[in-house]
């Protein structure tokens, strides 16, 4: 029997993995330097290899946790006998040692697929490309192993059972959001890869943008989901109701966000213009930069946060080697080999190209913004200067206007033409948008409340003044002989992503803005038979229990809910739980979603007298907050799926290469 | 050349944020000094533990420097730290207890277990002294000197090693 | 077994600090002074939690601040006196709205700062490229590139 072996297979898979990835840097590097064929040609049998070993060595650590072999340190202290088997699976990211490698093995997928998917690239590019990703690799394989060994031992005296995984982590969302957002984050190195391979080979000419392109905004798109999935969680788990706290770590997934946003449009520029050359180059270095800069907040400790389950001094330092050399390497290349001509394509006011610099200088302002937020109270404790909190009333103040002003910006770049558009043409195809998305702002709050609300007219305003001229430009564009819907068919899927994705930010605005200002709530004392009226709906609670669950016991409430002076209303059952293994206490919400309103039920303290605290809250719109999220992730893909793509990317294609003449 | 400068920028300033993580990772975010340090001992009346009718002051801390420790019987660690505070009491520093959030008969039962280094043990059930201390946690010790005046504050528990290192040289410092 | 126990001791410490939402029943008479007692309960941080708000945590010092909050609100206090109350007790880290002072200029300042730079780059880098583009194109070269321009924005 092999089972007993299970962690040190993993162990020496993850050994073989870490040899492969050093080889995949350096053969393919030294090649692509001394233009030795044979050497480049290393590069994709070693991201084959790599990739395999690092699926062994996980498919090992998840047979350790769901064979509840406790004599692995990782899996005693994060699982348990009890634990249904999907949450073994999922506890084995539910910890440091395991998450890193995931982190190593979403690094293993993506430059396996980077391998699989650009056979049309040079072969100095793409042993360079891979060399660079396999660098990134070797660090962090090291990383684990020499930190972080997720197979350690508890030999020769195991526990009898597990420590359970943490309550708050057993749930679906905490299932899925971590391999989105390492997705998200590792999938930056794609793009962080083909720009040092770029300064490496001197050939700064847009077509490593072009390759690059959809790599980022599938990065993009899962950061983006991953995120949306983060804020769902602590939405629904944390039973308060929240859904962003401008906390360390929902800013460290927040700072490449930001910085990936400025570089899909930056690449854009690049591809299509030959523009912003350098500044492309710097912003695919900051945002996997800043991806890994997320990584030490979160795994260092350095930043007090509601998420720091997982933190140690030593490890930090080792992360922090690791993003000094990475980063610091990039930047120094970056500075010796960004190209020094400045571009001659001229471009005026009104112009996409300048519109676009703005946006990216705007992007660029608030990932600052949050990043200093974020480490200032560190920087102050650094100096001896005292202890000081920045929470979301910093965070708001500033946020909020910038991304104001990212919208009124957002409304016109679309319909601008390269180079140049004249004034006139411009505001003829814009002014009944902005008029009819400042009549709704102002009118919507009237009609909601009675009360004029200048948040939310601002909010909607915003919200509307990027959709309207879209959808006006739509119309514009689906002009056809043969109807309407042909027009729309003949736009390109490219042009799709994009007004999906400001769509997708749109409704995330109006989410934002409606929860904001008209969520309603109420703490209430409630025994079986007492009713309350919270925003429109009564609650009349009918019976209160206990159940037991596999690994917790709980109290359980049922309440009756009905809308206004409607017949037919439905049931809540909000639970407070006991998990048994920890004794540990958690709330289990009662949530009814809607897509323009949800029911919002958590269970506080059992009050004596056979009353119960309980949190009521009516959240309009909220729902819009994640499905704005997950139309900008679509739209981000949408994009990548274009013909344009996936033809090979050295022919030239004439329209192209004639707009090119002409620029 | 500004233009090479300006290349630079990016590298100076990550180079910067870099040695601020660096040294944050030898900085506990979690240990703060008390906002009270260099104030004068907040006032209060309470009554002491070992008699509900005897109501004392915050003139009790005037004239000799004092360590007020502020403990409960609900607190493990404050058991732990009890042999470090008799030693400091046998070697001749005066220690005053507040006994916080607790129970009249809880807080006696300690002390007869574990022992009473307190010159007297102020009886706080509702915290609100604590509270005015900016407490957020037992053990929390204060060292007030003979103006009555917040000198040294230490958030958690004592450790043998604490005593020798750092509570008796603050002690020594301030008594002169 | 010693890495082990310490290992749990260490999510036993953890743990209430990764508690959940405090919720307990509080009757105010007026509406405006329970939207100001949960604006300064969401602004006040917890001082014995990770990063929590006062509003937001089930610790008792939490629950003893919530408390104060409301007592001080009841005296008829403002929410400046409010603040400095907490701080005199518990210093500057209870604030989640740091205070613009000598040490928090930076944080306050930089984000605007930035803002005008940013605007000032534009302007600058605009009109060096207009310049670029300009005077290179007669009228009717201008005439034909807006017209070709026009098609390939229908496109």
């Amino acid at each position: 029997m092999l089972t007993p072996l299970i962690p040190e297979i993993g162990h020496f898979a993850l050994i073989i993995a870490l040899l492969m990835a050093a080889l995949q840097a350096s053969v393919p590097l030294a090649g692509a330097a001394t233009r030795r064929p044979l050497w480049m040609a290393y590069a994709r049998p070693m991201a084959a290899g790599q990739f395999l070993f690092l699926v062994v060595a996980y498919a090992c650590l998840t047979a350790s946790f769901l064979l509840d072999d406790f004599s692995v340190s990782t899996v005693a202290e994060n699982s348990n006998s009890l634990l249904p088997w999907y949450y073994k699976a999922s506890a084995v990211w539910g910890n440091h040692e395991g998450s890193v490698l995931l982190w190593s093995l979403i690094l293993g997928v993506w430059t396996f697929a980077v391998s699989r998917f650009s056979r049309e690239l040079p072969r100095d590019m793409l042993a360079r490309v891979l060399g660079v990703m396999g660098l990134v690799s070797t660090g962090f394989l090291t990383f684990v192993l020499v930190t972080s060994n997720p197979f350690a031992r508890l030999l020769p005296n195991p526990p009898a059972d597990g420590a359970d995984l943490n309550p708050l982590l057993q749930d679906i969302g905490l299932i899925i959001h971590p391999p989105m957002l390492y997705m998200g984050y590792v999938g930056f190195s794609v793009v962080f890869a083909f720009a040092i391979a770029a300064l490496l080979g001197g050939r700064l000419d847009a077509a490593w943008t072009r390759w690059a392109r959809p790599w980022t905004n599938v990065a993009w798109a899962f950061l983006s989901v991953g995120i949306a999935l983060g804020s769902w969680w602590a939405y629904y788990e944390l039973g308060w109701g929240g859904w962003w706290f401008w906390d360390p770590v929902e800013n460290a997934s927040l700072l490449p966000w930001l910085a990936g946003t400025a570089l899909i449009h930056s690449l854009a520029v690049t591809e299509k213009r030959g523009a912003f050359k350098s500044w492309t180059v710097l912003l695919a270095i900051s945002t996997f930069s800043l991806s890994l800069l997320g990584t030490f907040l979160v795994r260092s400790g350095v930043l007090t946060s509601v998420h720091a389950f997982a933190n140690d001094p030593s490890r930090g330092l080792f992360i922090l080697a690791l993003l000094g050399l990475t980063v610091g390497a990039s930047l120094l290349l970056f500075a010796v080999r960004a190209p020094r001509v400045s571009q001659r394509a001229g471009f005026t006011w009104l112009s996409r190209d300048a519109l676009l610099l703005v946006n990216n200088i705007l992007l660029v302002i608030m990932t600052v913004t949050v990043l200093l937020g974020t480490v200032y109270p560190l920087l102050l404790d650094a100096l001896d200067l005292g202890k000081i909190s920045v929470g979301p009333p910093y965070f708001n103040a500033l946020f909020v206007p910038l991304t104001v002003i990212l919208c009124l910006f957002m409304g016109i770049g679309p319909l601008a033409n390269w180079k140049r558009t004249r004034p006139r043409e411009l505001v003829r195809r814009v002014w009944l948008a902005g008029g009819v998305a400042l009549i709704i702002g102002l009118l919507a709050p009237l009609l909601h409340g009675g009360e004029w609300n200048l948040k939310v007219t601002l909010g909607l305003v915003a919200a509307l003044w990027v959709v309207l001229p879209l959808v006006r430009d739509l119309w514009t564009k689906s002009h056809h002989s043969e109807g309407r819907l042909a027009g729309l068919r003949r736009l390109s899927l490219a042009h799709w992503g994009m007004v999906l994705g400001h769509l997708g930010l749109a409704v995330t605005i109006v989410g934002v803005t409606v929860v904001s200002n008209y969520a309603v709530e109420r703490n209430v004392r409630m025994a079986v038979g007492d009713s309350v009226e919270v925003g429109g709906y009564t609650f009349a609670m009918t019976d209160l229990g206990h159940r037991r669950g596999p690994n917790f016991v709980a109290d359980t409430a049922r309440l009756e809910v009905r809308r206004g002076d409607r017949e037919r209303g439905f049931a809540m059952t909000p639970e407070k739980r006991v998990y048994i293994a920890r004794g540990m206490p958690m709330t289990d919400v009662a949530l009814r979603p809607g897509l323009f309103r949800d029911l919002y039920v958590a269970m506080g303290e059992d009050l004596g007298d056979g009353s119960w605290a309980l949190r009521i809250q009516v959240k309009p719109f909220v729902r819009w907050l994640w499905l704005g999220a997950l139309l900008m992730a679509l739209g981000g893909v949408l994009a990548v799926v274009d013909r344009r793509y996936r033809r090979a990317a050295t022919a030239p294609d004439p329209e192209r290469h004639a707009r090119e003449v002409n620029a | 050349m500004t233009r090479r400068l300006l290349l630079l920028l990016p590298l100076a300033g990550f180079l910067v944020l870099a040695v601020f993580l660096y040294r944050g990772l030898s900085i506990d975010p979690a240990e703060r000094d008390s906002a009270l340090m260099a104030e004068p001992f907040p006032a209060f009346t309470l009554t002491t533990l070992a008699d509900p009718e005897r109501s004392l002051d915050e003139s009790l801390l005037k004239g000799r420097v004092t360590l007020v420790n502020v403990w409960g019987e609900w607190c493990p660690t404050c058991k732990q730290e009890m042999p470090q505070l008799l030693e400091l009491a046998d070697r001749g520093v005066r220690l005053v207890g507040v006994d916080y959030k607790d129970t009249r008969e809880k807080g006696r039962e300690f002390l007869s277990e574990f022992g009473n280094p307190f010159e007297v043990n102020l009886f706080d059930p509702e915290g609100s002294l604590g509270f005015d201390l900016g407490v957020y946690g037992a053990p929390e010790t204060f060292l007030v000197d003979a103006e009555g005046v917040i000198r040294y504050h230490h958030t958690g528990y004592i450790t043998p090693q604490d005593v020798e290192r750092v509570i008796l040289p603050e002690v020594a410092t301030w008594q002169d | 077994m010693a890495g082990l126990i310490r290992a749990l001791l260490m999510l036993a410490l953890l743990a209430p600090a990764l508690a959940q939402a405090a919720i307990e029943v509080r009757d105010f008479d007026d509406p405006v002074m329970r939207e100001r007692f949960e604006s300064l309960t969401a602004t006040l941080r917890c001082p014995k939690c990770q990063n929590q708000a006062i509003g937001d945590s089930d610790s008792p010092i939490a629950g003893d601040m919530r408390e104060r909050v409301h007592e001080q609100l009841q005296a008829g206090r403002s929410d400046k006196e409010i603040l400095d109350f907490m701080v005199r007790r518990f210093g500057d880290y209870v604030l989640y709205n740091p205070r613009l002072e000598g040490r928090t200029l930076l944080l306050w300042g930089l984000p605007a700062a930035l803002v005008l730079g940013g605007g000032l780059l534009v302007a600058l880098l605009v009109r060096a490229r207009r310049r670029a583009s300009a005077g290179r194109l007669s009228d009717e070269e201008r005439a034909r590139l807006d017209a070709l321009l026009e098609r390939e924005d229908d496109r």
